[in-house]
């Protein structure tokens, strides 16, 4: 039990506590935030600490890494033969579905020929997994156990097999941090798939919605419309699924519509993510321009034609890997 | 007195390493918001028990890992510790001899006063405001306070005879 602390002399706990160091820690601390939040001065003892926070991560992700072993050990068999049944079946319909699709994009590579418009732009993606630790609960951020070493950089998009999840904000050697879409300080230009109407969707701070201020009331966006990535902005590829709208009401002005979406992507849950590589979306960078992608047959037929063509429009389709 | 002292340092760096971990390890979505501020707790308990551990300097630098961690503003955790730690090292001699409930009571209102500082960062760093469930993590931290006080003390007491 606490004794009286005679081994603390006063003098010494009295200094300690005493209002000046106060300040001076907290001070400190003010000049800290500023510097990371106005300049990025210390962007280099992050990258110095992630080498710290590495084993820290991996250690604290192990409960959650043994949950899961242990549940896929004891998982019975029967589950797992239905599991597998189920799979092949969902394998043989999206073969069928992709047979028909590949069969599709070649007609349209064709029609583009024809009508001389550019290649098409091939998405390369990367798969990583997301580490299980949470970064702050505030912040919509999560880990990916992808780096520098495999070519990452800040900006890039990131998807599930539904839809967006976000994009990386920052590298690091051996993780990325993500920031989700749903996070309040992140926005994604949408399109609104079934009338074309352009908007942008906010994160709402909560895992299951994103918000749409803003709609003029004469876009007769309905519930049940899908959002889909318009490609303005050059961080996300056109024609990604993003959400569908569960929500339409009147904002306070009575001018506007407001629209609440549910993400496309499983946003609560961990596993593994594609982070997409495209470099010329890198290129061309944040000067606003619509590039079309490789989607359904009904994407391309709602899909703006008119691009502004940058310098290097010839590029071909690369392939997935 | 170096054996108490020695044996107290490796409850005292033990319980560093396990909030620094609990601090990051993930929970389940629904329960996420309810996460206690370990690195807090732990410094309400060390300030409180071993002010000569628990200097305002040593808050200062837990906050820095906790930043570094967490990946948020570098600074923010060290501010918002510093100033628990600051409280509680100056009402310490008054806490100590409080009852549980009451002692529940002032961790209660330390929480909520680190929430408001975290809240004030937050509105400098221009993000949105947070909904109520930014308000449970004290109320979890405040019922785990009694659990943990006990444990820690229950630990030091062990680990003291043993090694002397």
């Amino acid at each position: 039990m606490p004794s009286p602390g005679n081994d603390t002399s006063p003098l010494f706990a009295e200094a300690d506590s005493s209002t000046l160091g106060l300040v001076g820690f907290v001070l400190l601390a003010m000049v800290l935030m500023v510097a990371d939040h106005r300049g990025h001065f210390l962007d280099a003892i992050r990258r110095e600490a992630a080498v710290l926070a590495g084993p820290v991560y991996w250690i604290a992700s192990a409960p959650a890494r043994t949950g899961r072993a242990v549940h896929e050990m004891v998982i019975d068999r029967g589950r797992l033969t239905d599991d597998n049944a189920q799979l092949r079946q969902d394998l043989l319909l999206a073969q069928a579905r992709l047979a028909r699709l590949n069969a599709v994009a070649d007609q349209n590579t064709r029609l583009r020929e024809l009508l001389d418009a550019r290649t098409r732009l091939g998405l390369k993606a990367q798969l990583g997994e997301l580490i299980d630790v949470d970064l702050e609960p505030f912040r919509h951020r999560v880990l990916i156990g992808l780096g520098e070493g495999d070519g990452l950089a800040p900006g890039q998009a990131v998807m599930d097999s539904r839809g967006v999840l976000g994009q990386v904000v920052e590298v690091r050697s051996d993780d990325s941090v993500l920031i989700l879409i749903t996070d309040p300080g992140h926005a994604i230009p949408v399109r609104v798939a079934r009338t074309g109407l352009r908007s942008i969707a906010y994160g709402s701070g909560s895992l299951d919605s994103l918000s749409l201020p803003h709609i003029p009331f004469s876009a007769g966006v309905r519930v049940g419309d899908t959002l889909v990535t318009s490609g303005i902005g050059g961080v996300f590829p056109a024609g990604l699924p993003v959400g569908t709208i569960v929500q339409v009401e009147p904002d306070d002005s009575a001018t506007f519509v407001l629209a609440i979406a549910t993400p496309a992507a499983a946003m609560a849950r961990s596993g593994e993510v594609l982070v997409l590589h495209d470099e010329r979306l890198r290129m061309v960078g944040t000067d606003g321009v619509a590039l079309d992608f490789a989607g359904p047959p009904e994407e391309l037929a709602t899909s703006p034609t008119a691009i502004s063509a940058p310098p290097d429009a010839d590029r071909r389709q690369r392939p997935a890997p | 007195m170096s054996l108490r002292t020695r044996s107290d340092s490796n409850v005292f760096w033990t319980t560093l390493i396990l909030g620094v971990l609990l601090a990051v390890v993930a929970l389940p979505t629904p329960l996420l918001p309810f996460k206690p501020f370990w690195l807090g707790l732990l410094v309400i308990y060390w300030a409180l028990e071993a002010p000569e551990r628990m200097s305002l300097r040593n808050a200062f630098l837990l906050g820095l890992l906790g930043d570094l961690l967490a990946g948020n503003l570098i600074g923010e955790q060290a501010l918002r510790l510093t100033v628990i730690a600051f409280i509680v090292l100056r009402l310490r001699s008054r806490m100590r001899f409080f009852p549980m409930l009451q002692q529940a009571l002032v961790v209660f209102a330390l929480l909520l006063n680190d929430r408001v500082v975290m809240l004030m960062v937050r509105a400098f760093q221009g993000s949105a405001a947070p909904d109520w469930t930014f308000w449970a993590a004290p109320v979890t931290g405040v019922f785990l306070w009694p659990w943990l006080f006990l444990l820690l003390d229950i630990a030091r007491a062990r680990v003291r005879p043993r090694e002397s």
